[in-house]
């Protein structure tokens, strides 16, 4: 039987990889990626906990978490394409300077 | 026995894939990646008896999340148009954070005393079904939070239709070369 605190652990690395790729990327799109990974790292937490406490609090609050990270998904890819848009908008001139 | 050695198994790939996903410089690759950690992390939910989240985590994470980053990478450009500035000036700084970040966590880690056990043993899941217990839980106890949830969706079906929407700009529509933007601009000047 596998303990609680080897659950927590795998989900703290975890989330220290969403944070990791969250402050060294630099692309917009992989950031979301990286607090997804996070927010499943949270969720990973809050099952385990629920599973060993005998409570179904903590796999309720997973259900919403996967509600809201749907929605942030949503929204924040609709501001990259926003973001896209606006940029090619304005920097039309920089697509001669893009190399093959 | 075999509990533990499917834990193991499913740590390690987890492990693997996030490390991939934020290291491999093309962006589908990484997503293909993360898709994988998300199956492996929908066995961790089947060993921790919540079928139902499993479920839901193929379905909602791994089936539209992942698809909608999929289908995003695909239209736009990413490799040259969206960087933004880093919020740590350099990439050692950031990895050293994590790195930082880490050990405190597990440094704090051993102190962690658990609280209060419920009432939903394994057994009595077992007996009534997980679906049917965590519906009884969220239809009871959290109503009014699943309500706010929906709520939730709402705003950003709204959200995203508002930010996806073409701004229209009509004196740089010449140069323009969206399909969509080319088709407004001929309807708007035949």
């Amino acid at each position: 039987m596998i303990s609680l605190h080897w659950y927590m652990g795998l989900a703290a690395a975890l989330f220290c990889i969403g944070v990791c790729g969250f402050l060294t990327r630099r692309n917009f799109i992989m950031m979301l990626l990286s607090a997804e990974l996070m927010l499943n790292a949270v969720n990973l937490n809050l099952v385990a906990m629920s599973h060993y406490l005998e409570s179904l609090r903590g796999q309720a609050f997973t259900f919403f978490i996967i509600t809201v990270a749907a929605a942030e998904a949503a929204v924040g890819l609709g501001i990259a394409i926003a973001l896209y848009q606006h940029r090619r908008n304005v920097h039309t001139d920089s697509f001669t300077e893009l190399k093959g | 026995m075999f509990t533990t050695f499917f834990f193991w198994y499913c740590a390690l790939v987890i492990l693997g894939c996030g490390l991939l996903a934020i290291s491999l410089r093309n962006p589908v690759h990484s997503v293909l990646s993360v898709l994988v950690l998300f199956f492996h992390l929908a066995g961790l939910y089947l060993l921790l008896q919540a079928e139902f989240l499993a479920a839901v985590q193929v379905i909602v994470y791994a089936g539209a999340i992942l698809v909608l980053y999929l289908f995003v990478l695909f239209l736009i450009n990413l490799k040259e148009e969206l960087k933004l500035d880093a919020f740590v000036p350099g990439v050692k700084l950031g990895r050293g954070i994590a790195v930082g970040l880490f050990v405190l966590l597990l440094w704090a880690l051993p102190s962690f005393t658990a609280g209060q056990h419920g009432q939903w043993t394994s057994k009595l899941i077992e007996e009534n079904g997980h679906v049917q217990t965590l519906g009884l839980e969220i239809f009871t106890q959290y109503l009014l939070p699943f309500e706010i949830a929906g709520v939730i969706l709402l705003m950003a079906l709204i959200g995203g239709l508002v930010l996806a929407a073409k701004i229209d700009r009509p004196a740089d529509n010449k140069t323009a070369s969206v399909p969509e933007a080319s088709g407004q601009q001929m309807e708007k000047h035949p």
